[in-house]
């Protein structure tokens, strides 16, 4: 089963649990439309989250466990960001799911 | 005729097998792992290397570029081909077989 | 066993032996992910590539032709999942013709006789 999003008039196909079929459909747009569905207006500090798991998939090819990105997120942005508490403020349901799904990638491996 | 290879020469013995059961002048072509056959050094070169002379060998480009091997990377004498090269293929040379 | 859970869990040596050549068939993308799921469990984990699946870790991998998805890029990432034992059989890469410099991973090449000696150390092996 699949649902859609409508993007500025562009509909977007994604999965039943909302993660986009086709990465190659995320913008800017796409992101603020799915925190949306959330109710969750994106911030400054969000989108640097989001920036850093769409480098990170382009490196890796893979959505980093929540472990991995809290552990990564402190070498590249500081300490202070790199703990679970400042992420789930962020992200409340989950800096993994939630994050991931609003920067286009796929639920992170592990995740269940 | 044509002769298609899918299989690894280093798991499956069907690039032997291929070679020979398959008449002088016949085609060869290696594709998904069996490309790792056309790599211009490994164990298996030699066997490739004794098929060329009597049999046309040919890997799909594709599936060697994907395993990380580049279009220099081939042995000499073994032809690359793209998907509509194995589409002439299969025309220009009557029966097909797959030797899975 | 009931207190050592207590204290944390129990650590056992798991091992995950490679053995197919990626994209060809599912093996190695399935090794790979069951890899990153055991590694939430925070177990000593270790890897083998031996025979076919040495060429999992071929640098270079392009797949934009064949239209699937280049995962290699993936194993840089088993370092930051703390899996950091990575081991190559010597005889499977030679047999290959290839050396150590075209792998995108630093490992530690091993002859079979040291692969096995390492295999029998564990709890658990599991073969793809």
């Amino acid at each position: 089963m699949s649902n859609t999003i409508d993007v500025n008039g562009k509909t977007v196909e994604t999965d039943e649990e909302g993660y986009l079929v086709d990465l190659s459909d995320w913008d800017k747009d796409v992101a603020k439309i799915l925190a949306d569905q959330d109710s969750l207006e994106l911030t400054e500090s969000h989108w640097e989250v989001i920036d850093f798991l769409r480098d990170y998939y382009e490196e890796y090819q893979i959505a980093p466990a929540v472990r991995v990105l809290t552990k990564a997120i402190g070498k590249k942005l500081g300490k202070e960001k790199g703990n679970s508490k400042y992420l789930y403020e962020l992200f409340p349901y989950g800096p993994g799911k939630q994050a991931c799904r609003f920067a286009g990638l796929p639920k992170p491996t592990g995740c269940i | 005729m044509l002769h298609i290879v899918n299989k690894s020469p280093f798991e499956k013995n069907s690039l032997e097998q291929a070679i020979s059961n398959s008449k002088d002048g016949s085609a060869i072509l290696l594709i998904e792992d069996a490309v790792y056959a056309a790599k211009s050094s490994s164990s298996v070169a030699e066997m490739v290397k004794g098929a060329l002379g009597q049999k046309t060998v040919h890997v799909l480009g594709p599936d060697f570029n994907a395993r990380g091997f580049a279009d220099e990377d081939v042995l000499e004498g073994v032809t690359i081909v793209d998907y509509s090269g194995f589409v002439d293929l299969v025309e220009n040379n009557g029966t097909v077989q797959s030797w899975v | 066993m009931e207190d050592e859970m207590m204290e944390g869990g129990v650590v056992k040596k798991f091992m995950y032996v490679n053995r197919k050549a990626p994209y060809g068939t599912i093996y190695a993308l399935e090794s790979l992910e069951v890899v990153l799921i055991a590694a939430a469990f925070e177990q000593d984990v270790s890897l083998i590539f031996m025979d076919d699946g040495v060429f999992q870790i071929k640098k270079g991998q392009k797949t934009d032709g064949v239209d699937m998805k280049n995962f290699s890029p993936t194993y840089r990432a088993l370092e930051m999942y703390d899996i950091e034992k990575l081991y190559v059989c010597k005889e499977s890469l030679e047999a290959r013709g290839m050396s150590e410099d075209d792998l995108i991973v630093d490992v530690e090449v091993l002859e079979r006789a040291a692969l096995q000696d390492l295999m029998d150390e564990q709890d658990v092996v599991f073969s793809f």
